[in-house]
């Protein structure tokens, strides 16, 4: 059998698992707990320096080293398509012109659900500029598609809110969206704990993408040991094709042979 | 600030005698059209810059490069100016004018 490998952009990898690098207690524990997740693909998020303070300050990129990991800039944050496209253009800038990013533009801050109209056109833009655009989005299969056809490279509907834990919300729609594309679909948000992995990678995702679910961990390293595992699982699950569910029991022995009758 | 400049390189004890408020300097002059002058006498007067959204007023900053080593910036940054990219290359070369809106990132954890 071929090996398994997740193709982003014409690039070739064998973790289906996408960290982010946020919420950790150090820089140093952001690096090992990638390390311990297996991930090839790390997000990172772009923001204004800090002038006048800490200029010794540890470079988040001297302990997430672009040699060694793709890196995805978000645009995290952003709340209309204008400050998305900056931040995509700031990134590849800051990034040598690698022109792989995440895109989201939110919609509201207390449920960080996407502002769809304003992520159209700010893919719209960034697909004309030629970034390679992995998008962030609801789990609507409609939408999922919409952004496929615009050339998006990656489509990544949300589980559950970002930060929110809560799991795979809508299974259903998840496998739809799965069904129908021709990309990568990669469940990006709302994973809590390694079970919320497995399920999503079970329902045929091509990869998972999170951050808090290992960072706000009581012990981060392990959670990121237990999530590289659980998409693992959980890909050789699908891949291996379940049995069907039976409304009653089945016997695993033979009814036949038995020496008492 | 008034007619007077309230700035320290104008109470300096020495100026040069073609002191004029404008940009000179052996780097520029040709830019500019100002006249050559020593380096010892490069004055660049004040700029209100506009930096990481903070009011910010800089002397003897002419270009992205002097900016970024008066700001004692290192490592890996991006810049912005007016919305306009300023690639990393043209740091050296690309002048600052009064007003412009500058926009200094790195990168960062986030998911």
């Amino acid at each position: 059998m071929p090996k398994d490998t997740l193709i982003i952009a014409g690039k070739t990898y064998s973790s289906r698992l996408l960290v982010g690098t946020g919420k950790y207690k150090d820089l140093e524990e952001t690096g090992k707990a990638i390390a311990a997740s297996g991930a090839e693909i790390v997000t990172v998020a772009i923001r204004r320096t800090n002038i006048g303070q800490a200029k010794d300050e540890p470079n988040l990129l001297d302990y997430v080293s672009p040699d060694k990991y793709t890196i995805l800039p978000n645009t995290a944050g952003c709340f209309d398509a204008d400050s998305a496209v900056r931040t995509c253009r700031l990134a590849r800038e800051l990034l040598n012109g690698h022109d792989l990013v995440k895109l989201e533009v939110l919609g509201d801050k207390k449920t960080l659900f996407p502002d769809i109209p304003q992520t159209l056109e700010a893919a719209e833009i960034l697909i004309r500029e030629n970034f390679k655009v992995m998008v962030y989005t609801n789990d609507d299969p409609i939408m999922a598609l919409r952004f496929e056809e615009m050339g998006c490279i990656s489509v990544m509907p949300l589980a559950a809110p970002i930060g929110s834990g809560l799991g795979i919300r809508n299974p259903y729609n998840i496998r739809t969206i799965v069904e129908n594309a021709g990309v990568p679909i990669l469940v990006d948000a709302g994973v809590g704990t390694a079970s919320d992995a497995s399920i999503a990678m079970e329902l045929g995702c091509d990869g998972v993408l999170m951050n808090t679910a290992i960072a706000e961990a009581k012990t981060p390293l392990l959670m990121a040991s237990a999530m590289k595992k659980a998409v693992e699982a959980g890909r050789e699950a699908y891949l291996a094709g379940r049995m069907p569910r039976r409304a009653y029991a089945s016997a695993s022995s033979p009814i036949d042979g038995t020496f008492f009758s | 600030m008034g007619i007077e400049p309230t700035f320290s390189a104008w109470e300096a004890d020495v100026l040069p005698l073609n002191y004029t408020r404008t940009i000179f300097c052996l780097q520029h002059h040709s830019i500019h059209g100002s006249p050559p002058v020593p380096k010892r006498f490069c004055i660049i007067a004040p700029m209100n810059l506009i930096v990481n959204g903070e009011q910010t007023s800089l002397a003897n900053v002419a270009t992205v490069s002097d900016l970024i080593a008066a700001l004692e910036i290192e490592g890996n940054i991006a810049v912005e100016i007016n919305r306009e990219i300023v690639s990393r290359s043209a740091f050296d070369q690309h002048l600052l004018a009064n007003g412009d809106e500058i926009e200094i990132v790195a990168a960062i954890g986030g998911g």
